[in-house]
């Protein structure tokens, strides 16, 4: 079976070239003469990590990173689930023509509109707030989590809401008792995959948050990058493990939940 | 359904406002202000940050004359036709296809590892590439054991580093994509054509891509809005440079608006960034709009 054995050869070579760049972030993290190629450490060590765990480096930027992508996550998903409920459960005469410009705004590059936004967040007086910035970051990632949030709604059978309805529930005591629970693993996803991109979303924080005591890992990680990245490799890939870790983590758990099915499909497919 | 009936704007509007106002305030707003500042001679600071002047077509204008926007949308096609189209998408492809009735443990792990680079934050992702790449790095030690010339590739050929990096970071996306895809083509569909002798390859272009080519056309509109305005990982690998070889739109656009002060030139170089995104978003709706 010759045809066979090319496949799994150029599968594996594929496979390889992969983790060739992520080896070295291993590597390099726990050797404590790390440079920049990938090698077993010559001497193993915990140092850099004991380096790099410090208020300044891996305290504080971490902590700003949660609360902002924190924040960001439960702002959008409150707020795209509000905006599902009618969207999903009433005739609305726009409702077409405002889905189709949700899904519209969620492929324009949202790099494109930072140079206004700076501009608004300088005569709003927000630079350097984090606040600010977690309730932008909450407003880009709406389309995606209304469009996602309204799906799952359409899922839940109307019938049991109608139930409610003739005991005298109001539509929204309806949705926090009766759809709500019903949606909150996929509202789980949604809260989820909005924090993995907020968490690495560099552009926006560094555009935003000029001060170093309110920045995220994300910017964080790239001045330490631009201060000790010529010299300390090693620290370099110990910070970005540290970084790193919650996201995987995260993954791990989106991906476990829907049964390794996270294929991003349901977004695709629409 | 009860509430199909006409909807009164007090049932609707509370619940909606709070999207509303967060999409027309920092969404809707700056895409707006964009078509009005690119018509300014907007500056960061100085006179014309106070009072900025309508200045017409000028930047536009200027776009035009000068070599600066021609040559970094030249860079932003190249990349997204090199790390996307063909990169991500290709290698995806090519990915979901050889792991096809491949055994449970082989899949597992390539998958792992080819997701594993696509989870990772942009800027660690960049940093790892950057290690590889480096003069001093992974694939100079592995060219050299093979007694192959090293260099520094980031300076020698930094194109083909930023497209490398961004098709190491993206193809999952497509091989998750295609491999949901290609589960979903019906095997009586690729027995029949087996039965009638036509080899894997025949069977793949004449069955299996007709089949998912709605999924082809998607997932490319998706993978090209995620790359054209793709600034952070070319940002920390090459800035730009060297030479602004790598200078695509993004970089282009902060570097004048932001290194430069430049807010009006700068707004109209993202305004072409915003139309070319349009344009590829409408055609990805329409894809979507064909398998409803």
């Amino acid at each position: 079976m010759r045809p066979r054995v090319v496949v799994n050869l150029v599968l594996a070579f594929v496979a390889l070239l992969f983790l060739a760049p992520l080896l070295w972030l291993v590597t390099a993290s726990f050797d404590a003469n790390g440079g920049l190629s990938t090698r077993p450490p010559t001497r193993f060590t915990l140092s850099n990590f004991d380096a790099v765990l410090t208020w300044d480096v891996g305290g504080r930027p971490l902590v700003n990173g949660l609360l902002l992508s924190g924040g960001a996550a439960l702002i959008t998903v409150v707020v795209a689930v509000l905006a599902a409920y009618p969207l999903s459960r009433y005739q609305l005469r726009f409702r077409r023509p405002f889905l189709y410009s949700v899904l519209f705004t969620t492929g324009l590059p949202i790099t494109a509109i930072m140079v206004p936004v700076y501009g608004l967040f300088v005569r709003l007086n927000l630079i350097d707030s984090l606040a600010g910035t977690t309730v932008f970051m909450a407003a880009t990632a709406l389309p995606m989590a209304i469009w996602m949030s309204k799906n799952f709604m359409d899922g839940i059978p109307v019938s049991l809401e109608e139930a409610a309805w003739v005991d005298g529930a109001s539509p929204m005591q309806a949705l926090r008792r009766i759809v709500l629970p019903l949606m909150l693993p996929g509202l789980a996803v949604v809260a989820i995959f909005n924090f993995i991109s907020a968490w690495g979303n560099f552009f926006v924080p560094f555009v935003l948050l000029l001060d170093p005591a309110k920045q995220p890992a994300s910017v964080n990680v790239f001045l330490f990058f631009g201060e000790h990245g010529g010299v300390a490799y090693g620290q370099l890939a110990a910070y970005s493990i540290l970084y790193t870790t919650p996201v995987i983590a995260l993954y791990l758990v989106v991906s476990r939940a829907l049964g390794g099915g996270f294929t991003m499909a349901g977004a695709v497919k629409a | 359904m009860a509430r199909r009936e006409h909807q009164r704007i007090v049932t609707w509007l509370p619940p909606l406002s709070p999207s509303f106002v967060l999409l027309g305030l920092f969404v809707v707003g700056p895409i707006l202000w964009c078509f009005y500042a690119a018509f300014t001679n907007t500056a960061m600071s100085g006179v014309a940050a106070r009072n900025p002047r309508f200045v017409g077509l000028e930047n536009f204008a200027n776009i035009v004359s000068g070599t600066d926007v021609g040559a970094s949308l030249w860079l932003t096609v190249l990349f997204v036709l090199g790390s996307a189209v063909v990169g991500q998408n290709g290698l995806g492809m090519l990915l979901a296809v050889f792991m096809q009735r491949r055994g449970r443990l082989l899949r597992g792990v390539v998958s792992s590892i080819v997701v594993a680079a696509w989870v990772l934050p942009e800027v660690v992702a960049a940093f790892a590439v950057y290690a590889f790449l480096n003069s001093q790095g992974t694939l100079n030690e592995v060219l050299s054991a093979l007694g192959l010339g090293q260099q520094n590739w980031l300076y020698t050929a930094p194109m083909f580093a930023i497209i490398l990096a961004n098709v190491w970071r993206g193809t999952a996306f497509s091989m998750l994509v295609y491999q949901a895809a290609l589960s979903e083509v019906p095997g009586d569909l690729t027995e029949a054509a087996e039965v009638d002798g036509a080899g894997p390859v025949s069977r793949f272009w004449h069955v299996v891509l007709p089949t998912i080519r709605r999924t082809v056309v998607t997932n490319l509109m998706l993978i090209t809005l995620q790359t054209i305005g793709l600034f952070g990982l070319i940002y920390v690998l090459t800035a730009g440079g060297p030479d602004n070889k790598t200078r695509t739109l993004p970089l282009l656009m902060y570097e004048q608006a932001f290194k430069f002060g430049q807010i009006g030139y700068g707004t109209a170089i993202a305004l072409v960034l915003l139309v070319l995104g349009a344009a590829f978003s409408m055609v990805y709706i329409r894809s979507l709009r064909a398998e409803v």
